[in-house]
């Protein structure tokens, strides 16, 4: 089988606007989620982890000086440049595609404030894509994929498919969701944010903290488009449906367990019998992951070292796969994992073995996992050559 | 060569008629809206599902739709639940249900957001719908792009057979925003696997667009 491997990256949140800021700022324990009070988002303080406006503007400035990019864009084109700049790969090339991967793209269009400066138009995520792409020379139609929360892992696997059915040699992979007023209240309304920063699989886990965030991960089958000492491919993965409830995990985990069998099942056996990391989704509400506990301990991988990042920049939504995926990417080829920021206490029902505190040890296989709303699953499995 | 792939049931939804595998089946009065369009068809083919009525409209229409097929063949009983997969694709993503949750919260002293509505502003709630209702378990994905983008889709669906993803495959595009609405499901599997292949349609961009556009 064709090997997908992983080009380069990079990870906007409010930690960084790098791959590298936002790891050393992990490595320190910095987290970017805070107490928020801006009417503009929400009448009520709520928790999480914001882009800074300026630098972000400040940033977009010194690349483009045209004011017609809402935040969104101007978020997914730092990340793509940035991305491009760290490998050879051309995105003008006819051989490259460009997925985008978000849950509610320009959704702060819908405020009156936003419509009147940018209209109504790019509230079509077709249209946001084909922005970013025409504004980088991309020759194909981009794809879009728009699947709740696991967006990201699911453009992922996507993406390697078509590199290895042949129709693509490279494909540009970027996933964003902002913070807005829309998403806020609407978690809000169903009170599953957390009280403070979040605190995945703790004991006194009490929700989630909205963050916001963007990734580009680049694939190709291209060996000359490598550059690193240490090169990681792209396994098998899978998505699945729990079949169960709408808006709830299932508490049999029997949808998240289909989707690991069937993304080991669906990778090579020497290296899916050797899970040695999994990045879970771990959300810090309640359900989820209790959920994730009762699947990963039903596959048989509760011993395995597992951790979540929505710690130290929140849940991002469409951008979580794929920034959660690249720091997954960074433990394989360091050695090293990174532990789960505002866990102390395991508060779940099946003991699995989060990662309490950063450790150097050899890892080869990363399995990454996401679930969200409307019952849906993924994983998919990332190998270091 | 890969093997042959077959629509054996296909239903669209467009203009008030409901019709299955080419033959109308229910119409209603053009003059009438959505919402009263989508609530007659469900009385008319007697489907006994209250959750129904709390769908929004683009669930419902991807709901009904697909619910036409299975009730003409059920993939679930022929298949393993985890083999039957769902790939829908729309241009407007859940917007329509987007712009009505926005109404609860843009003023201030009118603000009353309700997470019944704001769980349907993500377009793959449709997909676990028809899951739930029908005990689907496989791959499901939800693409956006703003024509039924055929010979992608095809390809796509047609390799997620060919690495044995699945085994039996709901596809197709459920669009709706503001008054315009229109959907096509069909059912996809091996040729291997259905019976009477008198009725079926092989599997290729020219036969998914000329039931389609029909």
């Amino acid at each position: 089988m064709k090997n997908v491997f992983i080009s380069s990256d990079n990870i906007i949140t409010s930690l960084g606007f790098t791959t590298e800021e936002n790891i050393t700022k992990i490595k320190n324990n910095k987290t970017g989620i805070y107490n928020i009070e801006d009417k503009e988002l929400s009448p009520s303080a709520f928790h999480a982890s914001l882009i800074n406006t300026d630098e972000l503007n400040s940033k977009f400035n010194s690349i483009n000086s045209s004011n017609n990019f809402t935040r969104f864009e101007k978020l997914s084109i730092l990340s793509i440049k940035d991305a491009l700049s760290k490998t050879t790969v051309d995105i003008k090339n006819k051989k490259t595609l460009f997925i985008l991967s978000t849950t509610k793209g320009n959704i702060d269009l819908l405020e009156e404030k936003n419509k009147m400066i940018f209209g109504e138009n790019r509230l079509y995520l077709s249209n946001t894509a084909k922005l970013i792409h025409e504004y980088f020379g991309s020759p194909n139609q981009p794809v879009v994929i728009s699947n709740a929360c696991i967006s990201g892992v699911l453009a992922i696997i996507i993406g390697s498919r078509l590199i290895r059915s042949g129709q693509f040699e490279n494909v540009v992979i970027t996933g964003t969701d902002i913070v807005s007023k829309f998403v806020v209240s609407g978690f809000i309304s169903f009170q599953s944010l957390s009280s403070g920063p979040c605190r995945p699989f703790d004991v006194s886990r009490d929700g989630l903290s909205l963050g916001e965030g963007c990734g580009t991960i680049i694939l190709t089958s291209n060996k000359n488009y490598l550059s690193r000492q240490t090169e990681v491919i792209v396994g098998g993965g899978f998505s699945s449906n729990d079949a169960n409830h709408i808006s709830g995990p299932s508490r049999t985990g029997e949808g998240l367990l289909l989707a690991i069998n069937k993304t080991i099942e669906d990778t090579e056996s020497d290296y899916s019998k050797n899970i040695d990391y999994i990045s879970a989704h771990g959300t810090a509400t309640p359900y989820n992951d209790e959920m994730e506990s009762v699947a990963i301990t039903r596959a048989g991988l509760n011993e395995v070292p597992v951790n979540s990042f929505k710690g130290y920049w929140g849940h991002t939504l469409g951008a979580a796969g794929i920034i959660e995926s690249i720091d997954g990417i960074y433990s394989l080829r360091n050695d090293f994992l990174f532990k789960t920021a505002g866990f102390s206490e395991i508060g779940v029902t099946n003991k699995i073995n989060v990662i309490d505190k950063h450790e150097e040890r050899q890892i080869n296989n990363c399995l990454k996992i996401a679930s969200g709303f409307g019952g849906c699953n993924a994983g998919v499995i990332f190998h270091k050559l | 060569m890969s093997e042959q792939l077959i629509i054996s049931n296909y239903c669209k939804i467009a203009d008030n008629t409901v019709s299955l595998n080419g033959k109308l089946i229910f119409k209603c009065d053009i003059e009438k809206k959505f919402p009263e369009f989508i609530k007659e068809a469900y009385k008319n083919f007697q489907i006994n599902y209250p959750k129904f009525f709390k769908m929004d409209s683009l669930s419902k229409l991807g709901f009904l739709t697909a619910e036409m097929i299975i009730k003409k063949e059920n993939p679930v009983g022929n298949f393993k639940n985890e083999d039957v997969s769902i790939i829908i694709t729309n241009s407007s993503s859940s917007l329509d249900t987007d712009i009505e949750y926005s109404k609860t919260i843009n003023d201030a002293d009118n603000y009353f957001p309700s997470p019944s509505v704001f769980v349907y502003t993500l377009p793959n709630i449709m997909i676990g719908e028809i899951c739930i209702k029908n005990k689907i378990n496989g791959e499901n994905t939800f693409f956006i792009s703003e024509k039924f983008d055929i010979d992608f889709l095809y390809k796509y669906v047609s390799n997620i057979f060919e690495t044995n993803k699945t085994q039996c495959c709901i596809f197709g595009r459920v669009e709706l925003m503001g008054e315009k609405y229109e959907s096509v499901l069909y059912l996809v599997k091996k040729a291997k696997d259905c019976i009477n292949t008198n009725e079926s349609v092989i599997f290729e961009p020219e036969n998914i667009k000329k039931l389609y556009i029909s």
